[in-house]
C-alpha cells in the first residue's frame, strides 16, 4: 500500500493505506481525530469539513491521496495552547449548538469564510454556509455566532494594529 | 425498597459494599465515584403514580466538592445535561460549575424510561430538585434527613429561570466530545450490514466466503441478517459489495408512494360513517418524512467474559438493554448500554438497530465492532413519521361549529382532541396498513392533526365570514392558548396587517395549538410563486408558553429549531418509494431546511408562567407553523393547500 505524508495540525504525519480511502476515514480510523464527522457521504452536509492549505475541503469525498504533501487542519488543531480560536469562542458564547454534531464543520467553514470576508453581511453568511446542514435547525444561533466571531476577529486585528503602531 | 417520596442516603466509601441494584457494575461505580455520599430519592409524580412507579433521583456528593447527578435520560441536543445541572445547583445552593451530570448508562443511572414525550422537564427536574434539596438539608443539618425538603420558589431562583448555554460547549467546539460514532476500542473492527432490495424481502442465499476473500475479518449470516466486519470501514464496504453480489432475495413489498393514500383508505381498520348533516368536509394528507439526524445510527459493541457492553445513540438505553438481553439470551444485568451525548434524534432513535447489529458481529468476530449506518441506510431502514390521511367534518351554523368529526388514518392519536369548545365532537385514530416503518417524531401525530384541524378551522372561519383570529377566540375557552394567540398577534400586528392590502403574492396566516401541557401560536407572512407553485416563509412570530421557564435560552433555541424543522415538512420533505424501496435516500434528493430557507424575520415570544409547573419545550413549538403557512398561502393566492408538504 502507498504511503502518504502530510502536515496534520502542524505535525508531520504519514499513513500507509489504500489511496482511494476517503480522507475522513483515514483521519477518524487511523489517526484518531474524530472531530470531522460523517453526515452524508456525498458532500451535501459539510459535517466532514477540514481545511487543506487553509481552504475548506469535504473530507468524505476527498481521497487521502489528494491530501498528500499538504497542510491539513482539523477542528482539533484550531485551538492554540488551550486557547480557543475566536470562531470556537463565538460558537460557545452564542450557544450555537444543540446536538453539536455539525458544529466542527460549521466552525471550520466559518473560519474559511472570515478569512476571505472579514465583515460578511447576513446574506453573505447564508450564502456561504448554505451547504452546511444542521438538523437541529439551530441556524439562527449559528448566524449570530458567525457575526460575533467576525466582530471578535476584527477587534483583535484592530488591537494588533494598535500594538504594532505603538512599537 | 423505599418508594414514594422516601429518601435513602447511603454512605459510600471506597471498597465498602454499596446498596446498589446493578450488581455487576459495583466496582466500576466505585472507581468512577470515588469517596463521598450518595443520596437516593424516590419521587412520585402524577404520571408515575398512575403507573405505580416512582422516579429515583441520585446525587453523589464527592469529597472533592463535586456533585454528580445521575439520570437515565439522554442528551441528544435538547438540553437536559445543562437543565439537570441547573436544577441541582439551584437547590444545592452551589455554582453550576460544581455539578456534573451522568446520563444514559444502564450501569450507573436509574431507569428513567425513554427520553421522549417532553418528559424530562416535568418528570426528572422535580425529582432532581427534591434530591438536591434533601442533600442540602442533610449536609447542613448534621446528616439528618428532612422528609419533605422545601424547594426554592421561582421568585428565589438564582440559577433556574436564567439563561445558560451548554455546560458541554467546550468539548463540542474543540471536537473533543466523543459521539457514539466516535467511540473506538483496541482491536475494533468496522462492520457493514447487507440490506435487502425492498422492505420485507427474504434472504435466500449469500456467499460469506466472497466477503472474506475481499478482505473481511469476519462475515456472518443469521437468518435474514448478513454482515461483515473488517479493519477499516473502507475494507468492510468492499467486502460487503462482494458479498452483496452473491446474495439472492425473494419476496418483498411492492408499494408505491403514488398509491399511498388509496392504500391507507382501503386498509383502514374501521370505516367511519360521515358526520350527520355535515356542512363542511375536507380531506388532508401528510407525507412520510424522516428525522434525518446529523449523526446516523451508530454503535460499538464489546463482549467480555460473556457480558456485553454497547455504546450507542438511542433515546431508550434501558429498552435497548432489554432488546439486547433477549436477542442474545442474557440476563439484563449482563448487558450494559452506554449512551454518549449523540447527534440528534427528534423521536427517530427510540430503537437499537445498530446496537444489535454491532453486538451480533462482535460476537462472531471475537473482537469489538463498530456499526455506523450510512446516510442511505438511515433514510431507508430507520423509521418514519407516518403518513396521515385525515377526514375533517363539521356542522357550521350561525357562525358557530355545532358538531365536529375528525378521523386520523394511520398516523396516530397525539393531538387528536380539538382544544375548541364544540358541543358535539367525535375524534378517532384509525390504524391502517403502513407501507413504510412507522415510528415516533417530534409530537408524533400532533404535527398532522394540528395541521388538519387548524387548516380546517380556516375554512370554517372563511365560510362564517369571520376573521381567523376572531373565529378561533369565539370557540376557545383555554386561557393559555388564548394568551399565546393574543401575544403572537399583538407582536405581529395581526389586526393592522389584516386591514391593509398585502403585496402581490404575499399573504399572512395564523395558527395555534396545545400539546404536552404547553401552548403555541404563530403568525406568518409568506410569498408564493404561483407559477412554480412554491412558497417562501418571509416572517414568523411564534409565541410559546410551557409554564415556568427553567432555561429561557435553551427554550428559545428549541422553539427556533422546531419552527425550522417544521419548515422542511411544509416546503419539501417527503419520502418517496417505488416497489417497496425508498427512492430519495440522500440529502441531495430529500431536501431538508438550509440557511437560505431562513425567513427574513424570526421572532420568538416566550411567556413565562412562574405560577405553573414547567413543561418540556422540545416538541410542541413544531405544530403551529404548517397550518399558519397553509392559511397564508390562501391569503396570498386564494387556494387552499390540504397536504404536507404544501401542494395545490
Amino acid at each position: 500500500m502507498p504511503v502518504f505524508r502530510f502536515i496534520l495540525n502542524g505535525e508531520p504525519r504519514q499513513v500507509d493505506t489504500f489511496d482511494a480511502r476517503p480522507l475522513l476515514e483515514v483521519l477518524r480510523e487511523d489517526l484518531q481525530l474524530t472531530g470531522a464527522k460523517y453526515g452524508c457521504g456525498e458532500g451535501q452536509c459539510r459535517a466532514c469539513t477540514v481545511l487543506i492549505d487553509g481552504a475548506p475541503v469535504l473530507s468524505c469525498i476527498t481521497p487521502v491521496r489528494a491530501a498528500a504533501g499538504r497542510r491539513i487542519t482539523t477542528i482539533e488543531g484550531l485551538a492554540k495552547d488551550g486557547r480557543l480560536h475566536p470562531v470556537q469562542q463565538a460558537f460557545a458564547q452564542e450557544g450555537a449548538m444543540q446536538c453539536g454534531y455539525c458544529t466542527p464543520g460549521m466552525i471550520l467553514q466559518t473560519v474559511a469564510l472570515l478569512e476571505k470576508t472579514p465583515a460578511p453581511t447576513r446574506a453573505q453568511i447564508l450564502q456561504a454556509l448554505n451547504g452546511s446542514l444542521c438538523r437541529c435547525n439551530g441556524y439562527p444561533r449559528i448566524v449570530a455566532a458567525v457575526e460575533f466571531a467576525a466582530r471578535i476577529q476584527r477587534s483583535m486585528t484592530a488591537q494588533q494594529e494598535v500594538v504594532h503602531a505603538a512599537e | 425498597m423505599p418508594r414514594n417520596d422516601a429518601f435513602e442516603p447511603d454512605r459510600f466509601e471506597l471498597f465498602e459494599p454499596p446498596c446498589y441494584r446493578f450488581e455487576f457494575t459495583r466496582r466500576q461505580l466505585f472507581e468512577t465515584l470515588g469517596a463521598g455520599w450518595l443520596v437516593t430519592v424516590w419521587v412520585a409524580d402524577a404520571q408515575a403514580q398512575e403507573r405505580g412507579e416512582s422516579v429515583e433521583a441520585r446525587i453523589h456528593l464527592g469529597d472533592d466538592g463535586i456533585f454528580t447527578v445521575f439520570s437515565g435520560k439522554v442528551e441528544e441536543g435538547q438540553g437536559p445535561r445543562t437543565e439537570l445541572a441547573m436544577a441541582a445547583a439551584e437547590e444545592l445552593g452551589v455554582p453550576l460549575e460544581r455539578v456534573r451530570v451522568v446520563l444514559g448508562d444502564t450501569a450507573r443511572t436509574p431507569d428513567d424510561w425513554i427520553t421522549a414525550g417532553s418528559r424530562t422537564t416535568p418528570q426528572i427536574v422535580p425529582a432532581v430538585r427534591r434530591a438536591a434539596a434533601a442533600a442540602r438539608g442533610w449536609l447542613s443539618g448534621g446528616k439528618r434527613l428532612i422528609e419533605n425538603p422545601r424547594l426554592r420558589e421561582p421568585s428565589e431562583w438564582t440559577i433556574l429561570g436564567k439563561g445558560h448555554w451548554r455546560t458541554e460547549a467546550r468539548g463540542i467546539v474543540t471536537g473533543a466530545h466523543r459521539y457514539p460514532s466516535d467511540i473506538a476500542l483496541d482491536g475494533m473492527l468496522y462492520g457493514a450490514v447487507l440490506r435487502p432490495p425492498a422492505y420485507g424481502a427474504k434472504l435466500e442465499a449469500v456467499d460469506l466466503e466472497a466477503a472474506k476473500k475481499a478482505g473481511a475479518a469476519a462475515a456472518i449470516r443469521d437468518g435474514d441478517f448478513a454482515a461483515c466486519a473488517a479493519r477499516t470501514s473502507f475494507e468492510a464496504r468492499r467486502a460487503l459489495e462482494a458479498m452483496a453480489a452473491t446474495a439472492r432475495w425473494s419476496g418483498g413489498q411492492k408499494h408505491n408512494h403514488t398509491e399511498l393514500f388509496d392504500h391507507l383508505r382501503s386498509t383502514a381498520k374501521e370505516k367511519i360513517p360521515p358526520l350527520a348533516n355535515r356542512t363542511h368536509h375536507a380531506e388532508f394528507r401528510t407525507a412520510y418524512i424522516q428525522h434525518a439526524p446529523m449523526e446516523p445510527r451508530a454503535a460499538v459493541a464489546e463482549w467480555k467474559d460473556g457480558r456485553l457492553t454497547v455504546w450507542t445513540g438511542t433515546s431508550n438505553p434501558f429498552g435497548v438493554r432489554t432488546d439486547l438481553a433477549r436477542a442474545f439470551g442474557l440476563r439484563e444485568t449482563d448487558v450494559r448500554v452506554i449512551v454518549p451525548d449523540f447527534g440528534g434524534g427528534f423521536g427517530g432513535k427510540h430503537t437499537g438497530e445498530a446496537a444489535l447489529e454491532a453486538a451480533r458481529l462482535a460476537r462472531e468476530a471475537g473482537r469489538p465492532v463498530k456499526v455506523r449506518w450510512t446516510r442511505e441506510e438511515e433514510f431507508r431502514w430507520a423509521y418514519y413519521r407516518p403518513a396521515a390521511l385525515i377526514d375533517a367534518e363539521a356542522v357550521l351554523e350561525g357562525g358557530r361549529i355545532r358538531a365536529w368529526q375528525f378521523t386520523n388514518y394511520n398516523s396516530g392519536a397525539a393531538g387528536l382532541q380539538t382544544p375548541y369548545a364544540i358541543p358535539d365532537r367525535r375524534e378517532k385514530y384509525v390504524p391502517a396498513d403502513s407501507p413504510l416503518r412507522p415510528g415516533s417524531y417530534r409530537t408524533l401525530a400532533a404535527t398532522a392533526n394540528n395541521f388538519a384541524r387548524e387548516a380546517f378551522m380556516e375554512e370554517l372561519a372563511a365560510a362564517a365570514n369571520a376573521d381567523p383570529l376572531d373565529f378561533r377566540l369565539a370557540h376557545l375557552e383555554n386561557a393559555r392558548i388564548r394568551a399565546v394567540l393574543e401575544a403572537a398577534c399583538q407582536r405581529f400586528g395581526w389586526r393592522q396587517r389584516r386591514a391593509v392590502r398585502r403585496a402581490p403574492n404575499r399573504g399572512i396566516g395564523l395558527a395555534c395549538g396545545t400539546e404536552k401541557n404547553s401552548v403555541v401560536a404563530a403568525c406568518v407572512e409568506v410569498e408564493v410563486d404561483p407559477k412554480a407553485r412554491t412558497v417562501r416563509l418571509v416572517e414568523i412570530v411564534e409565541a410559546f408558553e410551557c409554564g415556568a421557564l427553567l432555561n429561557p435560552w435553551n427554550t428559545r433555541s428549541q422553539v427556533e429549531g422546531c419552527i425550522l424543522m417544521g419548515l422542511g415538512a411544509v416546503l419539501r420533505e417527503e419520502i418517496l418509494f417505488e416497489n417497496g424501496r425508498v427512492t430519495n435516500a440522500r440529502f441531495s434528493q430529500y431536501r431538508v431546511p438550509r440557511f437560505r430557507d431562513l425567513p427574513d424575520k424570526l421572532e420568538v415570544v416566550l411567556l413565562d408562567r412562574k405560577d405553573l409547573p414547567s413543561a418540556g419545550a422540545g416538541e410542541t413549538p413544531i405544530i403551529a407553523l404548517a397550518p399558519a403557512m397553509a392559511a397564508a398561502v390562501f391569503d396570498a393566492i386564494g387556494v387552499r393547500p390540504r397536504t404536507l408538504p404544501l401542494r395545490w
